[in-house]
């Protein structure tokens, strides 16, 4: 049994390797290619889901690739966290690749085998992360998965491509060697291992004004967070094509991002010293003033896909903030909220594609009226829109009860406030798109029905993509127990 | 046979050189002189090997026992130098097969072999040598054939890059000189067992100090320590790209072995810590380098003098290590010694492969270049993520020890401004990768008579140089080598350390 987890293990950061050699290997014929691409997706997933299986039944088991340094060594090991982030990764690539399928053909991009093998290396780094038994692992699989997506964030290939990319890379890269890197080492000097345990790894004796210093550079050094002022690089990502940003700037990159902090929160300092720390109170505040100022930004957003990230930046404060809260509901509702803003907000990036190929509209204000044309893209964005806001039935409204207990039992009646706030705006900046499209206002032209616009619903695969995530808020809603139970033994 | 490899290591390249004058015919002396690298390389191996298994090897010159004869010492610390030296040398003369017929006519070829041999034999015989005076020879040896080395660039201004050198190098060694005349004057001895031993006795002469601060400067003039740099861009732009391939991934290490060596060895870090706040010195040089050569090479539109100045803040970094008067700082200070030496080494030959097919190394010419030769830009990325210090290449390893120093020693700002250093490599290696990859190739002129080549670099250029990128990730992971033996040498040298 144990042998065959760790074969398991590795079988889910070979695979999407191997996924690329073969794309890259593939090139020649596109079919063929996508077909390796699907294969490789389904065989992740169903690696992944014996892996929930062991995982659940109690099953931790882990092994060593390789000594780097002395007494540094690069390990996996299974754990309901990593499992929760594995999960959803794993999935939603398959369902990217199929949307992409539809995407990438049908806006006639260029240079498709790159981004596919890309995308595998993106995705067996998002795996190394995971799986990732130590901070020294997390980091090394961390710097991949910036390096791999620069070329997938670039690859249009034009200035405008350029300078996001510039912007991306500097503070993804910036915020990993000037704060995360350090951070490691000085928890390496202090601690004198790496590894996670759960409790933390700090000594009692360890003096609280260094804990907190670490704390504060982890928080700023894990960039892919975007804890404020270090949020930039994700609207300028969004220069991507649109299964880039839905997949890695909803869920694989930015929830790396969360993920590590979950990790460094829960298993480098321990939730005791967490929040004994006195500056995890302030770090708080500046996390909840990010959630209402990026909500506040994407209020002022005309592009969609703008408006999108900034709603994510928003979101993944949600998500730092339960950790830093910590509390065990917190923690839970962080966990919860990772899978269920993954499957929104990919729905909604979804949609945005889906827009983008079948009448060329990037921004808001045009797509008054589109609901006719695009009845299912669009429905499909009103429900993911509710799963972001967090109301019935859709997934969301789990994990922002939790998150909302969370705040209760640390005492933070403020910070419940601002949950709330930025409930209100979310339904603000999201609720009107889908609505406006639906009912134009009087007197403004809306888009008839196909035939006369010429405007119909995207490409048949990009389609299913976005009926498959958004069942899947639908039945998180009815069915949570197993990302809840999940959810309930990290720790 | 195996008694006397110590000496055989600088005899080797030293017969090797005259030899090629007879031989004569370009070809032949090419295979001749890679023969001559590939045996310095053989050999420096099995000293390695030696040393790690048998400790010290010491050998008298001529039978002739230490304080009259030419001791040659090879340690850990020597043998590990040796490697770097050597390796680099033989990958960088496989290169010089096809990769010198656009640089240097060839009618000069033979002379330019000759010149190599005798510049590696210098370095190898300063690494080798047990005699404070001899280690003066071998630098004046090798330090002569770096001035005609690169006054072989094709450029004219390499003439005056060389006479510049000249004028610094000659000025470091006479310093140096100056240095070691004093020693002998205060302790009757020149093998550095023996000056080791009676240095202690005189701390506190002036005499000493005296000697030690020439020695220090001299020195520092060779291996560029800022603000001492200013003859190494210019010698590094002008000079054939492979002699810049070879120089900079061997000469400055060379003089960083020399400092550390006469610093720790022969000084000793009690004396040199108590005679002069050297540490603080070296500290405040080694940021002030980085961080100003650094800048300056965001700057610079020719790649070569980019790379030239990314060395001198390199040669920061080791500084650095240097001053934290660690074991785990010298630790850092021998692991980047090594590694730059890869990285370098590495870039400047992808660099000669793109001045091969296009003449030049302006930042003009590499526009599009990742379209046209993909291999070689690869081999500049690779190089560049380990410069920059990313994980799973060997950059990352030196610098995960330096801050590890600079946090143990309690320095936090310290650690700051380094990993601050490697944000402005990042940039002016984006530069590059951007001007390759996302701008569109320059000239869509008409393929002019003398139209630059733009086609991948031939496959001699190519394979020692994905060889350094290769070993850049293969030291990058497996680090046994590197820390191992630099872990050793800190703690011999310093007592202590990991």
């Amino acid at each position: 049994m144990n042998l065959s987890v760790i074969g398991l293990m590795q079988a889910v950061l070979v695979i999407p390797l191997l996924a690329a050699a073969g794309v890259a290997l593939t090139g020649m014929r596109p079919n063929l290619r996508e077909g390796v691409s699907l294969v490789a997706g389904a065989l992740l997933v169903a690696a992944v889901g014996l892996l929930y299986q062991a995982v659940m039944a109690g099953d931790r088991s882990g092994w060593t690739l390789l000594e780097l340094l002395p007494g540094l060594t690069i390990s996996f090991r299974l754990e309901p966290l990593g499992m929760l982030f594995c999960l959803i990764a794993s999935f939603l690539w398959v369902v990217t690749i199929l949307y992409a399928i539809g995407y990438m053909r049908g806006h006639g991009e260029a240079n498709q085998t790159r981004f596919y093998a890309l995308f595998a290396v993106a995705i067996a780094s998002v795996g190394g992360i995971a799986l990732a038994d130590n901070l020294l692992t997390l980091f090394i699989f961390y710097e991949v998965l910036t390096l791999s997506t620069y070329p997938l964030v670039t690859h249009a290939g034009t200035d405008k491509a350029r300078r996001g990319g510039r912007t991306y890379l500097g503070l993804l890269l910036g915020t990993s060697i000037v704060f995360f890197l350090p951070a490691i080492i000085a928890t390496w000097a202090l601690a004198g291992t790496l590894t996670f345990t759960e409790g933390g790894i700090f000594g009692d004796d360890t003096p609280p004004v260094l804990l907190s210093l670490l704390l504060v550079l982890f928080v700023f050094g894990i960039g892919k967070a975007a804890v404020m002022p270090f949020h930039r690089w994700l609207p300028a990502a969004m220069v991507a094509p649109t299964p880039v940003s839905a997949l890695l700037h909803a869920v694989a990159v930015v929830k790396a991002g969360v993920f590590a902090l979950a990790k460094v929160g829960v298993f480098i300092f321990g939730l005791d010293t967490l929040g004994s720390l006195a500056v995890t109170e302030w770090l708080l505040y500046l996390v909840a003033f990010g959630v209402l100022a990026a909500s506040l930004v994407a209020m002022r957003q005309n592009n969609l896909k703008a408006r999108l990230a900034y709603s994510t930046i928003s979101q993944l404060g949600y998500i730092s903030l339960g950790v830093l809260l910590a509390t065990s509901a917190g923690l839970l509702g962080s966990a919860l909220h990772i899978a269920m803003h993954a499957f929104g907000k990919i729905t909604l990036f979804f949609c945005a594609g889906a827009i983008l190929v079948a009448s060329h509209k990037t921004e808001i204000s045009d797509m008054r009226g589109l609901g006719r044309a695009m009845p299912l893209t669009m429905a499909a964005f009103f429900i993911a829109s509710l799963s972001i806001i967090g109301l019935p039935p859709t997934g969301g409204s789990w994990s922002k009860w939790y998150l909302i207990l969370g705040t209760l039992e640390a005492g933070q009646w403020l910070l419940m406030g601002v949950l709330m706030v930025s409930s209100l705006l979310n339904i603000a900046y999201l609720l009107p798109i889908p609505l406006k499209a639906f009912f134009p206002a009087n007197g403004t032209a809306g888009y008839g029905s196909g035939e006369d616009s010429g405007i119909r619903e995207a490409p048949l695969a990009s389609l299913l993509a976005i009926m498959i995530t958004t069942l899947m808020c639908l039945l998180l809603f009815f069915f949570p127990q197993p990302l809840y139970e999940l959810a309930r033994s990290i720790g | 046979m195996l008694s006397h490899l110590p000496i055989l290591q600088v005899v080797v390249p030293l017969l090797a050189a005259p030899a090629c004058l007879l031989l004569d015919r370009s070809r032949l002396v090419w295979i001749f002189t890679v023969l001559a690298c590939g045996l310095s390389l053989l050999i420096s191996m099995l000293l390695l090997y030696q040393v790690s298994q048998h400790g010290t090897l010491s050998y008298d010159l001529g039978g002739w026992d230490a304080p009259w004869g030419i001791e040659y010492r090879i340690d850990l610390l020597s043998a590990y130098v040796m490697l770097v030296v050597s390796g680099i040398a033989t990958l960088v003369i496989v290169a010089a097969g096809t990769g010198l017929e656009r640089e240097i006519p060839l009618e000069k070829q033979t002379v330019f072999y000759v010149t190599y041999l005798l510049c590696l034999a210098g370095l190898l015989g300063i690494v080798a040598t047990g005699d404070i005076f001899n280690v003066f020879v071998f630098l004046e040896i090798s330090s002569l054939a770096t001035y005609a080395l690169i006054a072989y660039g094709r450029d004219r201004r390499a003439l005056w890059a060389a006479y510049q050198y000249l004028i610094v190098g000659t000025i470091g060694a006479t310093f140096i000189l100056i240095g070691i005349g004093f020693l002998y004057s205060l302790t009757g001895t020149l093998n550095m067992q023996d000056l080791a031993a009676r240095i202690p006795d005189s701390a506190g002469s002036r005499t000493a100090s005296t000697a030690f601060v020439f020695i220090v400067v001299g020195v520092c003039l060779k291996l560029a320590l800022f603000p001492l740099h200013l003859w190494l861009p210019n010698a590094y732009a002008y000079a054939p790209s492979l002699v810049t391939a070879f120089l900079a991934a061997t000469a400055t290490k060379v003089a960083v072995y020399l400092l550390i060596r006469l610093h720790f060895s022969v000084f000793g870090e009690q004396f040199a810590s108590s005679s002069l706040p050297l540490h603080g010195i070296l500290l405040t040089l080694g940021l002030a380098g980085v961080f100003v050569a650094s800048l300056v090479a965001i700057f610079q539109p020719d790649i070569k003098r980019l790379f030239a100045y990314s060395s001198i803040a390199q040669i920061g970094y080791m500084i650095i290590g240097i001053g934290f008067g660690t074991a785990i700082g010298l630790q850092a200070t021998l692991l980047h010694l090594f590694n730059h030496a890869l990285m370098k080494g590495a870039l400047f030959l992808a660099l000669a492969a793109v001045v091969y097919r296009l003449g030049s190394a302006d930042i003009s010419a590499f526009r599009g270049l990742g379209r046209r030769m993909p291999w070689t830009m690869a081999a500049i990325v690779i190089g560049g993520l380990s410069l920059i210090g990313m994980p799973l290449t060997v950059g990352f390893v030196s610098k995960w020890y330096l801050i590890l120093a600079a946090i143990e020693a309690g320095m936090w700002p310290v650690a700051l401004l380094v990993v601050t250093g490697s944000i402005l490599a990042v940039v002016y290696v984006w530069r590059l990768v951007e001007a390759a990859y996302f701008q569109p190739p320059e000239n869509e002129l008409p393929e002019g008579l003398d139209g630059p080549d733009r086609r991948e670099a031939p496959l001699t250029l190519l394979v020692p140089t994905w060889l350094l990128v290769l070993v850049n990730i293969y030291l990058g992971i497996d680090t046994r080598l590197t820390v191992g033996t630099s872990g050793a040498v800190a703690s011999a040298l310093l007592g202590g350390g990991q």
